[in-house]
């Protein structure tokens, strides 16, 4: 019986990729570790290996091949001794042989191979949520896009529940999409006494997007606030140096703590996961959602693989996405997801805060301005620029010990960012 | 005694009851069609189908006077009228044989005679003043559809005042003849006798003559007729028809005070249609007609519960595959069956079969803009058309209209060689909402008057290849 290659998981949120290219043709002899093909994903491109040795007997899925769902049967490796003709009644739909990764000890064939990713290792996660690929018109798509409305939160109404131009523009009026995390905490609305009539403004969709939120989430969440302060000279020192260096960047202090939080969340990867009923969710990638206040409300862009990514290159990204952000210009992709956020409203001279966490995420980190404070330094009083960042976590996720275990290694960052540089 | 009792009976066998009884049956109602005259209806037997039996000889005659162009020659040519209209009776007649095929073999009872309702969920049939029967139905359709619309001192009288019906089968081809109205009947009819050799004159009260197509479309309409001899009095009403003994003297306002008369062989009224409500019962049922026609929301619902109404006896546009969309979508949702989105008419093409062609779908470039969306405008001359230099046919015009901030296809607009027969391309593409780059992604054939289509989307965004 041949086996059943699969679209692998690649990652827990993982539900459906591309297929982008096959590196071997039907009939040509695998050897295990062979690259198959290369899979793209909304966050990475990796490449599925042959475990087995054997014959590509035939490609289900061509290459090229956008939104195939986690677990559809891609090709067909035939086992030594095998001929075509075992393969007779398997199409792109044939019974699930091997799951990718995952399923193969489980699997019924007794030489099951699975193809595996190569980075990283697949997991035996749940995927969270069963994200079908969504069928819109390409009209529905190109109007929902250019307002940034998540096609995921519309019903269909055309032949099979294809989302069309009318069910966008209806969705325009009840729940636009603008996943939102607080900036501070809301404030009760006091009418002041007067007799002039107070003004009523109506509610935008985002506000009120991000008003259903805000309230899931300190509702459901049980939130725990950590505290650290950070000293700031050695990291304001060194971005100095850098800016004079490469004058064209322009390095914030932003981006090193982007930089920072990715490499913490490396290194307590506990941290970047996400609670469902049934498993914690840990990320293997490292994406970091970042608070831009906009026209109206705030919106989350994410730097992918923040761990991977150079400053500079953090720190284009960073502008690049607050700049569309700011023109609603951002794709869904670009804001939805992500494993932990950033707030930063240091600019604005505030001390420190505490965040609302941005579900299905577990921490959210609050940054205050870096102000000149006094100091104890073996016993003597110093200045030196302090910054206070408050951790705001999911306590069904990250305990007390596991975040300042996480805040440490920030703080270690910060403190000694050359660290962040090697 | 036949059955009386039905679930469905649809009153007028033009396409649109024909089709809506067809699928009533398909989807398991007991169905009953009465038919008082002709299975078919107008479409089949007056309308679309005879005259463009009757327009393929004219453009074959058309073909045959410009032979030496394409390298032939032949002597003695002549047309046969009578035979032009044998032949087109004679394809109205196979039509027809078609449709009784159809319902026979989807089990629809089609009763013969005059259907009047008598209050909701009855009709009376009667047949030559005898009555045929008494039916009970859960639904009733009316698609009794119209007849040519007249004006009160212009009537027609058949003999030398026509209306489609003596045009379709003249008795003699006029030398000369006005056509009084330049929608698409006109306008198809003055095309054809212009073609046989007729000198016509069409007088429009609008502004242009195919007044709902696009602006552009009816100009460059316009000079193509008069360059084939046609005469054309835009902004003109005719006042007064004097019948002589074999001529007909007209009295043409053309406003600001000027008046002109014109005398010619045959006038043809083309001045609209009006619904045939009349005579059917409907004042047992509550119901009023509105300026002759029966009004309907989305599903073809009267207001009266199960009565029905579709096509051209429920207004505008009067098409033939209008009304039969219209019907199915009417009895699908009676069928209960899922999904069935109410009907819209936003997404029906419009051909008239003069020459050169004319077909369109959606907005035009006026309403697009009234309607207060930014336009991107995309055409193509075909003059720049490889295949229609070859067919010889080089006048014409692909215009498409885009919404530039969404990239939706908000209509097309086409005069020219086998256009007729491409708008439907344009029409899938906003049936599935398509944007301008999806289009542009198409691959058109070449070498085909379509890609044409492709270049007119094209120049809307300033690509355009062969411009």
């Amino acid at each position: 019986m041949p086996i059943t290659i699969t679209m692998p998981a690649l990652s827990p949120t993982m539900t459906e990729g591309r297929i982008a290219r096959w590196f071997k043709a039907e009939g040509e002899e695998v050897i295990a570790g062979d690259v198959l093909a290369e899979i793209e994903t909304d966050k990475a491109t990796m490449e599925i290996e042959a475990i087995d040795d054997g014959i590509l007997g035939k490609i289900l899925i061509p290459g090229e091949t956008d939104g195939v769902a986690v677990n559809t049967p891609i090709a067909l490796i035939l086992e030594e001794g095998e001929d075509v003709s075992s393969m007779d009644g398997f199409t792109a739909n044939a019974p699930v042989v091997a799951v990718a990764g995952t399923a193969a000890e489980s699997s019924p064939a007794p030489t099951a191979s699975a193809p595996v990713a190569a980075d990283p290792a697949p997991v035996a996660t749940p995927v969270p949520t069963s994200g079908q690929r969504i069928i819109a018109s390409p009209l529905a798509r190109r109007i929902a896009a250019d307002s940034g409305l998540d096609l995921a939160l519309v019903k269909g109404s055309g032949p099979r529940g294809r989302i069309v131009k009318a069910d966008v523009l209806g969705a325009q009026g009840t729940a636009k999409s603008a996943p939102a995390i607080p900036a501070a905490p809301a404030t009760p609305v006091v009418i002041p006494p007067t007799s002039v009539e107070p003004t009523e403004i109506p509610l935008t969709n985002m506000r009120k997007t991000i008003a259903k939120r805000l309230v899931a989430a300190k509702q459901d969440i049980p939130h725990i606030y950590l505290t650290i302060e950070c000293e700031l000279d050695a990291l304001l020192a060194l971005r100095k140096q850098v800016n004079e260096r490469r004058p064209d960047t322009k390095v914030s202090v932003n981006d090193f703590i982007v930089k920072a939080s990715a490499l913490a969340l490396k290194q307590v990867p506990a941290v970047n996961a996400s609670w469902t009923d049934t498993a914690v969710i840990q990320y293997n990638t490292v994406d970091i959602s970042i608070a831009v206040a906009i026209e109206g409300g705030l919106i989350t862009p994410i730097v992918r693989n923040a761990d991977l990514k150079g400053l500079a290159a953090i720190s284009a990204e960073v502008k690049e996405l607050a700049g569309r952000a700011k023109e609603s210009k951002l794709m869904p992709e670009e804001y939805q997801g992500g494993g932990f956020s950033i707030s930063n409203l240091g600019m604005f001279g505030i001390k420190e805060f505490s965040a609302i966490i941005n579900p299905p995420q577990s921490a959210i980190l609050a940054v205050g301005a870096g102000e000149q404070r006094p100091v104890v330094k073996n016993g003597a009083l110093s200045i030196a620029t302090v910054m206070s960042c408050t951790m705001s976590c999911d306590h069904r996720v990250v305990d007390g010990a596991l975040g300042a275990q996480w805040l440490a290694a920030f703080k270690g960052y910060i403190e000694d960012p050359l660290g962040m540089l090697l | 005694m036949a059955d009386t009792a039905y679930d469905l009976i649809v009153v007028g066998g033009g396409p649109g009851g024909y089709v809506s009884a067809i699928r009533a049956s398909q989807l398991g109602l007991k169905t009953a069609l009465v038919e008082a005259q002709h299975l078919g209806g107008i479409c089949l037997n007056w309308g679309c189908i005879p005259t463009k039996a009757l327009l393929k000889s004219a453009e074959m005659w058309h073909s045959l006077q410009r032979l030496d162009e394409f390298g032939l020659a032949a002597d003695n040519i002549r047309f046969d009228l009578d035979k032009i209209v044998k032949r087109s009776r004679g394809v109205s007649a196979q039509m027809m044989g078609g449709v009784k095929h159809l319902l026979k073999k989807n089990k629809v009872t089609v009763i013969d005679g005059w259907a009047k309702l008598n209050g909701p969920g009855k009709l009376n049939v009667e047949k030559d003043g005898k009555a045929v029967g008494s039916f009970t139905a859960k639904h009733i359709i009316l698609a009794t559809g119209a007849r040519a619309r007249e004006l009160p001192g212009l009537e027609a009288d058949g003999k030398l005042i026509w209306t489609y019906r003596e045009a379709l089968v003249p008795d003699v081809m006029p030398k000369s003849l006005l056509v009084v109205g330049s929608g698409a009947i006109g306008i198809e009819f003055a095309s054809f006798f212009n073609t046989l050799g007729a000198d016509v004159t069409v007088v429009e009260v609008m502004d242009r003559v195919l007044p709902v197509e696009d602006a552009e479309i009816s100009a460059l309409a316009h000079k193509s007729f008069t360059k084939h001899g046609m005469k054309i009095h835009v902004k003109t009403t005719v006042t007064k028809l004097e019948r002589g003994k074999d001529s007909v003297t007209a009295t043409l306002d053309h406003g600001d005070g000027k008046t002109s008369q014109i005398t010619t062989d045959r006038v043809i009224m083309a001045v609209g249609i009006t619904g045939n409500v009349e005579d059917i019962g409907l004042e047992t049922t509550g119901i009023k007609a509105d300026r002759g026609h029966i009004a309907v929301d989305g599903y073809a619902q009267t207001g009266v519960p199960g009565l029905y109404a579709i096509g051209d006896v429920a207004g505008p546009p009067w098409l033939a595959h209008k009304a039969s969309h219209e019907g199915i979508v009417c009895v699908e949702k009676i069928a209960g069956v899922k999904d069935v989105h109410p009907f819209a008419t936003t997404n029906i093409p419009g051909c008239t079969y003069c020459s050169p062609q004319v077909a369109s779908v959606g907005m035009t470039e006026a309403v697009a803009v009234d309607k207060g969306y930014k336009v991107r405008v995309g055409r193509f001359p075909l003059l720049a058309n490889g295949k229609a230099i070859a067919l010889g046919e080089p006048d014409g015009l692909i215009k498409t209209v885009f919404d530039d901030k969404t990239g939706e296809l908000l209509g097309a607009h086409m005069i020219g060689a086998e256009v007729t027969e491409m708008i439907q391309g344009y029409t899938i593409a906003r049936s599935l909402e398509t944007t301008e780059a999806e289009l542009i992604h198409t691959v058109f054939p070449h070498p085909t008057v379509s890609e044409s289509m492709h270049e007119s989307v094209l120049d809307s965004l300033n690509r355009a290849i062969h411009f």
